[in-house]
């Protein structure tokens, strides 16, 4: 080949470069849309995971949506305090401590605990599961285990086991996906620092929810004689009051229905099915 | 009188084994009234009645216990003399929970309370037979449950001008509308007559598939002297899904309800052979509905047969009825088998549009593994609303409703079709069935927020 093509070729193809470049540069300058320097300075500190815990469609809209619409910076929930802190340098505004929250499934009716009524043969999601005649279960409140919640999840901190969502509390971001994807409406965000939960959501009757399930409340009130800051009840089921810590952990032994559990401390949830912690 | 064929073949259709011969020759029975009547709610479409009764309360047959709680909503009437014991919340056929009302009867009380005839219809003013069809608390009983004062009072600006009659029945198993239409001739053929009067309409199909000879000839005869109506007996090829009322208005008038449209955009109403027997029965005899015809069938029921049994019987007592069972049943399908829903246990109480429960054995129930699609298209000719199963069903799968959504998901008469003819396995409707209401409620909230805004 002749040199001369070569460099010909190479020429023709520098120089349509050189004219797209100064188009683009041109262009560059003239159409370029103002953004406010500051939401890209807010995005940066953000985690750029875009999970939708703030209620924004990313991370970039919540940095936009702080800047110009004054949305609260304490929204980011994987973030933690570090990014709280960050963006609250960064914008100036105040900063609050900050409460981690953990997502938690409120229900241990495993395959062992929790009887079935029929067998389900449809597709494998608890909303397919739940409409079919309210779910397989007998107890119309608990955790169907067909992993919609798990599905939905972005950092794999749930796992399936033995029919039952578990939620591992180190791994979860908080993101708050699982809580609306659950048919059962059973998941709800706890203070990572509370680890006694009561781990049950069924609203019957003490004979009713015990024929059910071998590990649900059934209503006894023996938890908020015991514990009047920490439990309540809410007709026939125990609940949590999260802005108290448990002062008497003799109610995990004292509940009948052992659905009160501590989860997350040196046994976890996952750890009492003979699982490894994942932390 | 006249007597016509299709006037088009049915677009995507299947044939099942449709084993109605178990029935078909079965003369309808009364069943003797059960112990406890378990009462639902939620018996038709729209919103769930409201218990007007206390536990405790003392009724007779055909009192009204729970009165409609909007325009789309029907009362309901206790179907015998009793007591009501409990007013509690189950599950219905369809699976969703729905407040019921538990009646202990009483059998020997044969008192009743009915609404006063209205056998000089002709002479009363159309609004009033509609008021009565809603007291009567009818409602479409070929099995979704539309109320039918709403059916039978269109808006002004969409003129009906034909009544479609449909005792196609293409479900396989049932044939409640076949002993039906041979056995209450006469009183369908009264009803067809109050609807003309009150749509002031007069031409009337009444469409039946050909596998029904009898009931076909039991129509044209009771219809062979009507006056002042263009009835016309519509003989259909034996297709399903042709009782769904899409399908059954093109291939009678030939005309295509647009996406997303009812039958009176084409100036159609469909109505079902049993809810024109309950409007006659409410109009004439001032009988409210409060019993219907059920085909209890399968392989494995001693004598299967069309029972007529009050409403809120349980499906154990009607399977008793019926002789009980020679094998375990390994799945109970309350419908036909291509749209019915399978039903946890024999508790569950029938309703307004149970038409059917079916009973299976082992042999018969097959599960399967669905594996990926193979992309050979029989689900685009199966399906009767020219969609894209296939495409729908990998967007549902992977969470993308909106893609669902463009896809006309929503258009999906949910028929079954794709299903049975995928030779994947796939679970294609049951696919379709779990987006709807997903897609159907967010829209809704979508609205909402726009209104709120």
């Amino acid at each position: 080949m002749d040199i001369s093509t070569i460099i010909l070729t190479a020429g023709v193809i520098g120089g349509i470069a050189a004219i797209c470049a100064s188009a683009l540069a041109v262009a560059a300058h003239c159409f370029a849309v103002e953004e406010n320097p500051k939401i890209g300075e807010l995005e940066k500190r953000l985690p750029g995971i875009n999970c939708g815990a703030c209620g924004y469609a990313g991370c970039s809209d919540y940095a936009k949506a702080i800047v110009t619409e004054d949305e609260a910076i304490d929204r980011c929930a994987p973030g933690g305090s570090d990014v709280l802190e960050a963006l609250g340098e960064a914008t100036g505004a105040a900063v609050d401590a900050f409460e981690k929250t953990v997502a938690l499934v409120h229900c241990a009716g495993d395959v062992d605990n929790a009887r079935h009524r029929h067998s389900y043969n449809g597709i494998m999601d608890c909303h397919a599961a739940h409409q079919l005649a309210g779910g397989d279960m007998t107890c119309s409140y608990g955790c169907l285990g067909y992993g919609s919640c798990a599905h939905v999840c972005p950092v794999d901190a749930i796992e399936i086991k033995n029919n039952l969502a578990i939620v591992h509390p180190d791994l979860c971001i908080g993101c708050k996906a699982c809580v609306t994807s659950c048919p059962r409406n059973i998941i709800s965000m706890v203070p990572a620092s509370q680890k006694i939960h009561v781990l049950c959501s069924s609203k019957d009757k003490g004979p009713i929810a015990k024929k059910a399930c071998k590990v649900a409340c059934i209503g006894c009130r023996i938890c908020a004689k015991l514990d009047e800051s920490a439990f309540s009840m809410d007709g026939f089921l125990a609940k949590r009051n999260y802005s108290n810590q448990v002062s008497n952990p003799a109610v995990i032994e004292k509940c009948p229905g052992k659905c009160i559990v501590a989860v997350g401390v040196d046994n976890t949830q996952a750890d009492q099915k003979g699982e490894p912690s994942c932390a | 009188m006249r007597v016509t064929r299709a006037l088009r073949k049915l677009r995507g259709s299947i044939h099942p084994q449709y084993f109605k011969g178990l029935t078909s020759d079965c003369p309808i029975t009364e069943m003797p009234i059960p112990q406890k009547l378990y009462l639902s709610m939620s018996q038709h479409l729209g919103a769930p009645a409201k218990p007007i009764v206390a536990k405790g309360d003392v009724v007779t047959r055909g009192q009204c216990i729970a009165e409609a709680t909007g325009y789309i909503s029907v009362p309901i009437h206790a179907p015998v003399c009793g007591k009501i014991v409990d007013i509690d919340s189950a599950a219905t056929p369809a699976g969703t929970m729905a407040p019921r009302v538990v009646l202990e009867t009483d059998p020997d009380n044969t008192e009743s309370t009915t609404m006063s005839p209205l056998s000089d219809w002709q002479d009363r003013p159309q609004e009033e037979l509609i008021t009565r069809i809603s007291e009567a608390g009818v409602a479409g009983m070929g099995g979704a449950g539309f109320p039918t004062h709403v059916k039978l009072s269109p808006p002004s600006d969409k003129p009906i001008d034909t009544i479609i009659i449909n005792g196609a029945e293409c479900e396989p198993y049932l044939t409640a509308d076949h002993r039906l239409m041979i056995e209450h001739s006469k009183g369908i053929a009264d009803g067809i007559r109050m609807m003309c009067y009150i749509l002031n309409v007069k031409s009337v199909f009444v469409a039946i598939e050909e596998n029904k000879p009898e009931a076909i000839q039991a129509m044209q005869d009771a219809l062979a002297n009507a006056e002042k109506i263009d009835a016309t007996v519509c003989i259909l090829p034996t297709e399903y899904p042709q009782g769904a009322e899409k399908q059954q208005i093109a291939v009678t008038t030939g005309r295509e309800v647009p996406s997303g449209g009812l039958p009176m955009d084409v100036g159609c109403v469909v109505e079902n052979v049993g809810t024109v027997l309950a409007i006659a029965e409410a109009i004439e005899k001032g009988i409210p509905l409060t019993q219907r015809v059920t085909t209890v069938t399968g392989h494995i029921v001693k004598s299967p047969q069309n029972v007529l049994a009050p409403l809120g019987t349980t499906y154990a007592d009607l399977v008793s009825f019926c002789g009980g069972l020679t094998a375990e049943a390994a799945k109970v399908i309350s419908g036909g088998p291509m749209m019915g829903m399978a039903q946890p246990n024999l508790d569950v109480a029938t309703t307004k549009t149970t038409s059917g429960l079916v009973l299976l054995e082992q042999s018969r129930v097959h599960i399967y593994r669905a594996l990926p699609c193979i992309g050979c298209g029989r689900c685009l000719e199966a399906c009767p609303m020219n969609l894209v199963p296939a495409a729908i069903s990998y967007a549902v799968e992977g969470g993308d409703y909106d893609r669902a959504e463009s896809l006309n998901i929503l258009d999906c008469i949910e028929c079954g079709c794709c299903a049975f003819v995928c030779p994947s396995s796939r679970p294609l409707v049951q696919h379709f069935k779990l987006a709807k209401p997903k897609i159907i409620l967010k829209s809704r909230q979508a609205a909402d927020a726009k209104g709120a805004k």
